[in-house]
């Protein structure tokens, strides 16, 4: 049964005209409304992954859970539908369970917090929020198992509840809740952050309301859906074309020995619709790396790109809902059935990206970019230090943004909105490391007339002895390169010992031991290169060569030669540019550094690890959804 | 007592303002002279000659001569700086490239990111082989025979200036020190600023990016220093050259030419000192400043008499960890462009912007797209007989041409898209309004708003009636309220330490010992400065968070509230974090900084009063048809040099002089003040 709301005042909101300039004025408003959740949220939460990382997602929808300002589209809607109770003002939910709400979070860590808005006793509109915990209890610190098979192992689930019911904290339950968490007092700041953003949203909705009058505001919310929809009608009669495109990329394993996963979209167009549809995708992971995709945030995915490739000027939010179709097969890696593990979603998360721009690059090869850092790479390191307290770390990494049509992809930055890293002397200062290195990799990024971004290299030098994970992805298979750019440089991980051994570390794994002393060089990959290296100014591959970002040697992939100081040999240059020309066969539209097979084949020799095993797919793939009881 | 005078002096893109003040009497005396920008200092000087022949004085009368500028921030602005050479610790020479990860703006905004270059090149950055740790030991000692020829290289890359930024000198700056020694040795004529000296503080991007922005205006602003300080030297030889800082404190010559990284916000925080003070003495001392300019508005709010500081400054998009009076900037001004995309038909306006050259279309100077001063004359707010700068004509055709453009994309009549473009341009303002005052938890009506800039009083009554924040005062003449705030900022020296301990780890008598010392710091900083301890003012604060949070709140005390601080101060910062956020906490709270803060005295001016003339017929010269909100209306033109205290206006009218036009609305009143601000209000 869906949830029942409950309104003081039933009169009906109505649907009024809005003039163009109110309607701009209550988008700024909305727009304003939004950055200033995030302000509260980034000022009075504790964790690092929240107020240094910003590993979180705000939104504002309107009365029927369209999202009208935010980053990741609506999910409410799933949440209405799934929960069996009243809605009333005052009222907070919270629920960490992806199962319960069509995927509108993907793993327990993400808290998601909802927030009816009411005006004058009618509902109004919606806030919402989710964040990343970094801890919910579970087998490993941190909650990511890499070899959870089932949710059970993966920390405490909660199911939507009234945390606050009327304006009323339910103390025994956040009691309950924070009982099974490892730092109970960052999951409980970190809680009220969240409340207070969505409560600072709800407020000022409310005031708008107020200001223009309640049937203004919900009229202008429509309108503004509306808007949006004419424009991206327009955008997707002009860019996907009737007949049948295809993409396919891979998650590199599982952390269990499997690997690699295929992800396999397709996408046409009928009418002023579009349809994606995932069929060949592989069944789910045995393992933890599911990715629960709910369908309407695949088409925030899929509309923000196409916004930001085609015409960035376009306001997004959920208006253009309907003319999209996401057709995602249960069963599959992206539709995984309860209770199937799900922490280490954030590989899939990343490469759904890499997927769209592959997809919809194909119709229009110049406005496409590379394969990106399509993933959330996490550092994990904990144990009791010298004085017995527990100290935990949860850090997320950044690597090369891909060559683009507009130019150069940056240096070690971030694909995901308003993230930024941990600063290192925050760091040193409350965790017993020291980061030895912080730099990007040379030549790491893929080479092309405008070159993906470098990947980062980070040296953590352990002061204690504890545990680490590591969980990332890109180890085996390439971020690709695109219009004649090369692939870029995949990732590894290396432990240097006190004692001067070295051990490779696999790029998913839980509790690896490390003594003081010890050193892990943790490398990140590079975006994939955009277009011809050899078309690549040289001005610019020699200004690269001084900056330390391309060595010498590197140069060569762009076809220039250069002293040690980086001054061009133009002869030389020449020379062999044109050698390469006369070697290399047509420009591939995607260079993934070889067919599957190929790099399966030199999987050993090249990153020391034995080729994973083809994935095998339990049995409750077949089964069907809902036998089991929750 | 022999006659002594202090003098402000504001320089600005067209006029150069000088104000001098008769310490004894607090008699004023203004003067108005065009700026001169290949050197300002010529500007500046011919103004204090004109303003002293106004006094009668020689200009070796004057005591303090103070200056707001905004030279550091136009060097940003401008990317006009030092070829910058960068120190780091080895393993973190790419500190500016990774620049903490971030992609400004939302979900695949990576796609259109363009990202600036760094101030200082990553060709021109080197590392030093040494290592501090985070509690400031030595973990491994500085290599100096390889920094040596690390930086003779940098020597014949030419740098200008040098930058010296290693992880964890907040902690321990011996390192830092010892490489500036040799660098010294290395390259003896360049600027060296090293970042636990600018800002010693955790955070190492931070950090080096403000310490790099110092030494990217050090030699530029230096040299506009000295130049100053060279002609004030010669001309008023007895004359003490202060210089605002963004925090609206004051700063020796010498200080300023080695810290301009503290200058950046110079200029507006002179406008807003000008304003609080100008406002006190018409007694509001709750206000939101707002000061429009041609390409963007800044906005503060002032609390009792005090302007709201933060810890960071941004400019262009260099953000810098340096305290300055918490004024917000948003891309909407006189000149700001209004546009319709084709695919939305949603009106847009700004952020690019006309600038001044080619400027608004009425201006007639090659601009063709329409602005926010284009609106202003569709609508009829500024009216053809207003003379802008003095001389400017307004091309009124031209003006109505590039509006027509917004009013066919939108399927509107010209007045509509005129009166669409100067609410957007409003709702701008507004949001950045809000950001400063509800948004931090205050209630607009509780504050009176004060306009000024070029474009402030045109808007000023619009934005008081969105914000309910009444009387909205003009001030007469936008530039010279900048040259107040200059004359009449009083002496401000700080003396702060970090102190981070969990209150449950320090007592009392600990922290007022602590702050005891500072004060003593701060005291004899002043007294250094000519201020003897009894003219002296002290005041204390304390920055706390909860222990895990990263944010700072800054808890005010007074000097006899330091018996019981920790359980004050805490109760103020829950009661501070509830107002903000809406929730306090019940964990640990752990102390950050300590603050000691010593004030000069507050000079005496005594306000010039404008004659008594209720009647305000006789200034009016002109009628004018405007359009607001749909409806044409005839509003008559006043001269304001003609209207006299006592005047009221009624709204709708227009109030020109020389370099602003301010609109009285419909339904709202402006009453002329003994001092001559106009005091809008809605009628009853």
């Amino acid at each position: 049964m869906p949830a029942q709301l409950i309104e003081t005042n039933t009169t009906p909101l109505a649907r009024v005209d809005v003039d163009p300039v109110t309607l701009d004025i209550i988008e700024n408003a909305l727009r304003n409304a939004r950055q200033e959740m995030d302000a509260v949220l980034f000022r009075t939460a504790m964790s690092p992954g929240i107020r240094e990382q910003h590993d979180e997602f705000p939104l504002i929808a309107n009365r029927d859970g369209k999202m009208v300002v935010g980053q990741f589209g609506s999910f409410i809607h799933g949440f209405i539908a799934a929960y069996d109770g009243t809605i009333e003002e005052g009222d907070v939910f919270l629920t960490t369970d992806p199962y319960s709400c069509q995927g509108a979070i993907s793993h327990a860590n993400d808290w998601l917090v909802l927030l009816p808005i009411y005006a004058d006793g009618r509902h109004i509109a919606w806030a919402a929020m989710f964040g990343h915990m970094t801890d919910i209890g579970g087998k490993v610190p941190g909650s990511l198992p890499t070899d959870a098979r089932q949710i059970y192992e993966e920390g405490i689930v909660v199911p939507p509840v009234k945390i606050y019911r009327r304006g009323e904290l339910q103390q025994d339950l956040l009691k309950l809740i924070l009982h099974n968490c490892r730092l109970p007092h960052w999951n409980l700041s970190d809680f009220n952050a969240i409340v207070a953003a969505c409560r600072t949203a709800g407020r000022r909705c409310a005031e708008l309301s107020r200001r223009f009058g309640d049937d203004v505001f919900h009229s202008a919310m429509d309108e503004l859906l509306a808007r949006n929809r004419r424009a991206m009608a327009e955008l997707i009669r002009n860019v996907v074309p009737t007949e049948k495109r295809s993409f396919e990329d891979y998650l590199c394993d599982d952390g269990i020995g499997m690997g690699p996963y295929r992800i396999t979209c397709s996408m046409w167009r009928e009418g002023e619709r579009v349809v994606f549809d995932f069929a060949g995708t592989d069944p789910q992971s045995q393992g933890s790396i599911n990715f629960y995709l709910n369908e309407e945030m695949f088409k925030m995915f899929c509309g923000v790109f196409m916004i930001m490739v085609f015409d960035p000027q376009i306001m997004f939010n959920d208006g253009f809902y309907d003319l999209m179709e996401v057709r995602i097969p249960p069963g599959s890696l992206l539709k995984p059935r309860h209770p199937a593990a799900l922490s280490c979603r954030t590989h899939a998360l990343g490469r759904i990206f890499d997927i769209i721009s592959g997809l919809l690059g194909q119709g229009a090869p110049n406005l496409m970019c590379a394969a990106g850092f399509s993933d959330s790479p996490h550092f994990m390191y904990s144990g009791y230090d010298r004085d017995g307290e527990w100290y935990q770390l949860y850090q997320i990494g950044f690597g090369g943004i891909p060559g683009r049509p507009l130019g150069d992809g940056a240096d070690g930055h971030s694909l995901w909105p308003s993230f930024t890293n941990v600063p290192n002397e925050f760091l040193e200062a409350y965790f017993p490391l020291r980061i030895d290195v912080y730099e990007t990799i040379a030549d790491s990024g893929g080479a092309g007339q405008h070159r993906g971004g470098n990947g980062v290299r980070v040296g953590y030098r352990f002061l204690e002895p504890g545990e680490i994970s590591v969980h990332d992805d890109r180890w085996l298979t390439y971020p690709w390169g695109v219009n004649g750019g090369a692939p870029g440089q995949r990732s590894r991980k290396l432990l240097r010992r006190a004692d001067g051994s070295e051990l490779r570390v696999p790029s998913k794994c839980d509790r690896v031991k490390v003594e003081a002393g010890d050193l892990l060089l943790f490398e990140t990959w590079g975006g994939g290169g955009w277009g011809d290296p050899l078309a690549r100014a040289l001005d610019a591959v020699a200004l690269d060569v001084r900056r330390g970002l391309v060595t010498v040697d590197g140069a060569r992939r762009y076809g220039v030669v250069l002293d040690a100081d980086g001054r061009i040999d133009h002869d030389a240059t020449e020379a062999l540019r044109a050698r390469l020309r006369d070697e290399r066969g047509p420009l591939p539209l995607f260079d993934k550094g070889g067919s599957l097979a190929e790099i399966l084949a030199r999987c050993e020799a090249e990153t020391g690890f034995p080729p994973p095993r083809p994935p095998e797919f339990g049995r409750h793939v077949a089964r069907v959804a809902g036998a089991m009881p929750r | 007592m022999t006659d002594s005078y202090r003098l402000g002096v504001d320089v600005g893109g067209t006029f150069t303002d000088v104000l001098l003040i008769h310490e004894q009497s607090g008699a004023l005396y203004a003067a108005k002279v065009p700026s001169t920008p290949e050197d300002s200092s010529r500007g500046v000087m011919h103004g204090v000659e004109r303003v002293c022949a106004l006094a009668g004085i020689d200009a070796s009368a004057i005591a303090h001569l103070t200056h707001g500028t905004t030279v550091a921030t136009n060097t940003i602005l401008t990317a006009s700086g030092a070829r910058v050479g960068l120190v780091t610790t080895r393993g973190h020479r790419q500190i500016l490239q990774i620049a903490r990860s971030f992609v400004p703006g939302g979900l695949g905004a990576w796609v259109v990111y363009q990202r600036s270059e760094p101030l200082a090149p990553l060709e021109l950055t080197i590392e030093a082989d040494e290592r501090i740790d985070a509690r400031g030991q030595v973990v491994q000692a500085l290599d100096e025979a390889a920094l040596r020829a690390a930086l003779t290289r940098l020597a014949r890359e030419g740098v200008e200036a040098l930058t010296v930024s290693l992880i964890n000198a907040y902690a321990n700056d011996l390192h830092e020190r010892r490489v500036r020694d040799i660098a010294r040795e290395v390259l003896p004529d360049i600027p060296i600023s090293l970042s636990s000296e600018v800002i010693p503080e955790m955070q190492e991007y931070e950090r080096t990016v403000t310490t790099v922005a110092n030494a990217y205006v050090r030699p530029r602003f230096a040299r506009y220093i000295d130049n100053l300080a060279t002609e004030v030297a010669r001309r008023a030889p007895r004359a003490k050259l202060s210089i605002l800082r963004s925090d609206g404190g004051l700063a020796s010559a010498a200080a300023a030419a080695r810290l301009p990284v503290k200058h950046l916000m110079s200029g507006p925080a002179g406008g807003v000192s000008g304003a609080i003070w100008l406002a006190g003495v018409a007694g509001h001392r709750n206000l939101l400043t707002l000061d429009m300019g041609g390409t963007s508005t800044d906005v503060a709010l002032i609390e009792d008499g005090r302007a709201r500081l933060r810890r960071e400054t941004m400019v262009g998009d260099v953000a810098v960890r340096a305290p300055s009076i918490d004024v917000r900037t948003v891309g909407a001004g006189g000149g700001s462009i209004a546009h319709v995309p084709n695919l939305t038909r949603a009106l847009r306006v700004g952020p690019q912007s006309a600038g001044a050259a080619p400027g608004p279309a009425a201006y007639g100077r090659g601009g063709e797209l329409p602005t926010v001063t284009d609106a202003n004359v569709v609508l009829g707010y500024l009216p053809t007989a207003a003379r802008l700068g003095g001389e400017m004509g307004l091309d009124v055709a031209r003006a109505r041409a590039a509006v027509q453009t917004i009013a066919d994309a939108l399927g509107l009549g010209l007045e509509a898209a005129a009166e669409g473009i100067y609410q957007i341009a409003n709702e701008h303002m507004f949001g950045a309004l809000r950001l400063v005052s509800v948004e931090q938890g205050y209630d607009p009506r509780d504050f009176a708003l004060i306009a000024f800039g070029g474009a402030g009083p045109l808007h000023a009554n619009a934005l008081g009636r969105l914000m309910g924040s009444w009387p909205v005062i003009v001030p007469p003449g936008p530039g010279v309220l900048c040259a107040y705030g200059d004359a009449t900022t009083r002496q401000r020296d700080e003396a702060s330490r970090t102190f981070i301990r969990r209150f449950h780890d320090t007592s009392a008598q600990e922290v007022a010992a602590g702050l005891a010392e500072l004060a003593e710091q701060a005291r004899a900083a002043l007294r250094a400065e000519g201020v003897d301890d009894a003219a002296q003012t002290l005041a204390y604060q304390l920055d706390l968070r909860y222990q895990g949070q990263g944010l700072m709140l800054s808890i005010d005390l007074e000097a006899d509230e330091l018996d019981d601080v920790l359980t004050l101060a805490g109760a103020r910062f829950d009661a501070l974090h509830e107002q903000l956020f809406t929730f306090a906490l019940p964990v640990a709270k752990e102390l950050v900084n300590l603050r000691a803060v010593a004030l000069g005295p507050a000079p005496t001016v005594r306000l010039p009063t404008v004659p008594v003339r209720a009647d305000v017929d006789a200034a009016r010269y002109a009628e004018q048809r405007i359009h607001v909100e749909g409806r044409a209306h005839i509003a008559p033109v006043y001269d304001r040099a003609r209207l006299g205290a006592g005047g009221v206006i009624a709204g709708p009218a227009i109030v020109t002089e020389m370099d602003a036009t301010t609109l009285v609305l419909p339904g709202h009143s402006g009453r002329v003040d003994p001092h001559g601000n106009i005091l809008i209000t809605p009628d009853a």
